[in-house]
């Protein structure tokens, strides 16, 4: 696959990403309209045309503005802001990071992505955007304290092939809308709760509630009742099938641009040793990172489930892919 | 019958050439694009050596000659002209710094010196940039010519202005020499 196939792809598949989050949203309000106003005598589906307009709002600011959601989430600092009151050490260290992602830029042909350090001891690093012009690179203080530039090159080249081939459009919008579907499951279920108890106080007072649709009402309520539990679940499982097979290429692209794929190979082994849980990386962003912030054991697996569930590769199978760059270019 | 079909092939040949011509003038304006980047960057590199000189200057005085090397390599790059020309005067200086560098490296006052050290980190983050936008240039460069050289816009690229691009290249022979290892010393 080509660069220019994958841009297409990733923008096919935002479009896919937003459209079902809009139909999920209007499913919701539809349930809403047939069991609780349409219970209620009421004609207007005045659920869905909410839902549809929320949905579409949310989709649209996710797209606009998921990478201020994400960096705000991270609380991620611009590396400028930084470097303004620091140490001459860190200034030179601050200055070599915004001197590395020009490099990369440069290699890569795109404009300067803006810089952000995340204050956090555990090394990882992100890439958010809608697209490359809109585009912000992070990596957490502790990246910078333990990689020496050649592997912090490889790093932001890793990010900058991201931003290059859209991936980051797909991920910061799956980002965005998994916090917004866990928000919305939270209330519904909450809503429920309460419409339930309403219910059923009403059918003992009243014999005559048991209109509308009867089996396939009931079969309607329960896949929106499975829908409504499952949607945490599910915006998970989005979010991670979108990430895993593109670290790999993402290494191989970064390597390309650095044409030294043995600092990103010493930078990954650095990062998977000092391997704790970043706790400033929240489980919605965990696969925009260059590691599992989370630090979960499904992602030193191979096989079918894991490439289900988990959101990176195996780092060992990484490590070993880019030595074997390294190998032939010898 | 015959009329139509030829027609139809003179349209299809007019069509394929206006979209080669407007291919090539876009792949043209990439490749000045990517010039400028170069450039940009070496300016940078002339810039930031006077200041790499006086920051040193007082640690270094009996080195006068290394700096000099530096100096003059800096003036002459100054003037080139052309990818090509830039490409070897611009080695020179690479060199002339390499030296400058490995020297400072055994001054322990400078080696800790901030003003160094953030100047240093310019220097190297401006040669990487070089490197990096030559590659850059270098393949942009490559596909423009490709396209020019390839059949059948062969036949009317030149006819139309279109000339191949310069390469910026390494020619200055001992910097492509491959360098010598000797293992027998591990």
């Amino acid at each position: 696959m080509n660069l220019y196939d994958q841009q297409q792809s990733n923008r096919r598949k935002t479009w896919l990403v937003m459209l079902a989050f809009v139909a999920f949203f209007l499913f919701l309000g539809i349930g809403f309209d047939t069991f609780y106003i349409g219970a209620h005598g009421g004609a207007v589906p005045i659920g869905s045309a909410i839902a549809l307009g929320v949905g579409s709002v949310s989709a649209a600011a996710s797209y606009f503005s998921g990478d201020r959601a994400v960096l705000l989430s991270t609380q991620a600092q611009p590396v400028e802001d930084l470097a303004a009151g620091a140490t001459a050490d860190d200034r030179l260290k601050l200055r070599q990071l915004q001197n590395v992602v020009d490099e990369m830029a440069i290699a890569s042909g795109l404009p300067r992505p803006k810089v952000y350090v995340v204050p956090d001891a555990d090394p990882n690093a992100f890439a958010t955007g809608r697209d490359p012009a809109h585009a912000s690179l992070a990596v957490t203080r502790g990246l910078l304290d333990i990689l020496d530039r050649e592997e912090l090159q490889g790093v932001v080249a890793h990010e900058i092939s991201h931003v290059r081939n859209l991936d980051v459009r797909v991920m910061t919008i799956v980002a965005a809308l998994v916090g917004a579907v866990a928000l919305l499951a939270d209330w519904a279920r909450r809503g429920m709760m309460w419409g339930g108890g309403f219910r059923r106080s009403r059918d003992r007072s009243s014999s005559d509630d048991e209109r509308g649709g009867g089996l396939a009402g009931i079969i309607f309520f329960a896949v929106w009742l499975i829908a409504v539990l499952l949607a945490p679940l599910l915006a998970q499982l989005l979010a991670m099938m979108v990430s895993r097979g593109r670290e790999y290429l993402a290494d191989a692209s970064g390597a390309e641009l650095t044409r030294n794929p043995l600092g990103l190979a010493r930078a990954l082994e650095k990062i998977e040793s000092a391997a704790a849980p970043t706790p400033t990386i929240n489980r919605g962003t965990a696969h925009l990172c260059i590691a599992d912030p989370l630090g979960r054991p499904m992602n030193l697996r191979e096989g079918a489930w894991a490439n289900l569930f988990a959101s990176h590769p195996p780092m060992a199978a990484r490590i070993a892919a880019l030595k074997e760059m390294a190998f032939e270019r010898k | 019958m015959l009329p139509g079909i030829l027609v139809a092939i003179v349209i299809a040949v007019v069509l394929w050439a206006v979209a080669s011509y407007n291919r090539l003038v876009k792949m043209r304006n990439q490749a000045l694009n990517g010039w400028r980047q170069i450039d940009v960057q070496l300016k940078r590199r002339h810039d930031l050596i006077p200041n790499l000189v006086n920051a040193v200057r007082g640690s270094m005085d009996f080195e006068r000659d290394t700096l000099t090397a530096v100096m003059e390599a800096r003036s002459k790059a100054l003037t080139a002209t052309g990818p090509a020309d830039a490409a070897q005067k611009e080695g020179q200086l690479t060199q002339a710094l390499g030296r400058l560098l490995a020297v400072a490296e055994n001054y322990p006052t400078l080696k800790s010196n901030d003003n160094v050290k953030m100047l240093q980190e310019e220097l190297s983050a401006t040669e990487n940039k070089v490197g990096f936008a030559r590659q850059f240039y270098n393949d942009i460069a490559t596909g423009f010519n490709t396209a020019q050289q390839v059949f059948p816009a062969n036949l009317f690229a030149a006819g139309f202005g279109f000339k191949p691009a310069e390469l910026f290249e390494i020619t200055n022979a001992t910097e492509r020499d491959v360098p010598v290892v000797d293992l027998s010393r591990r």
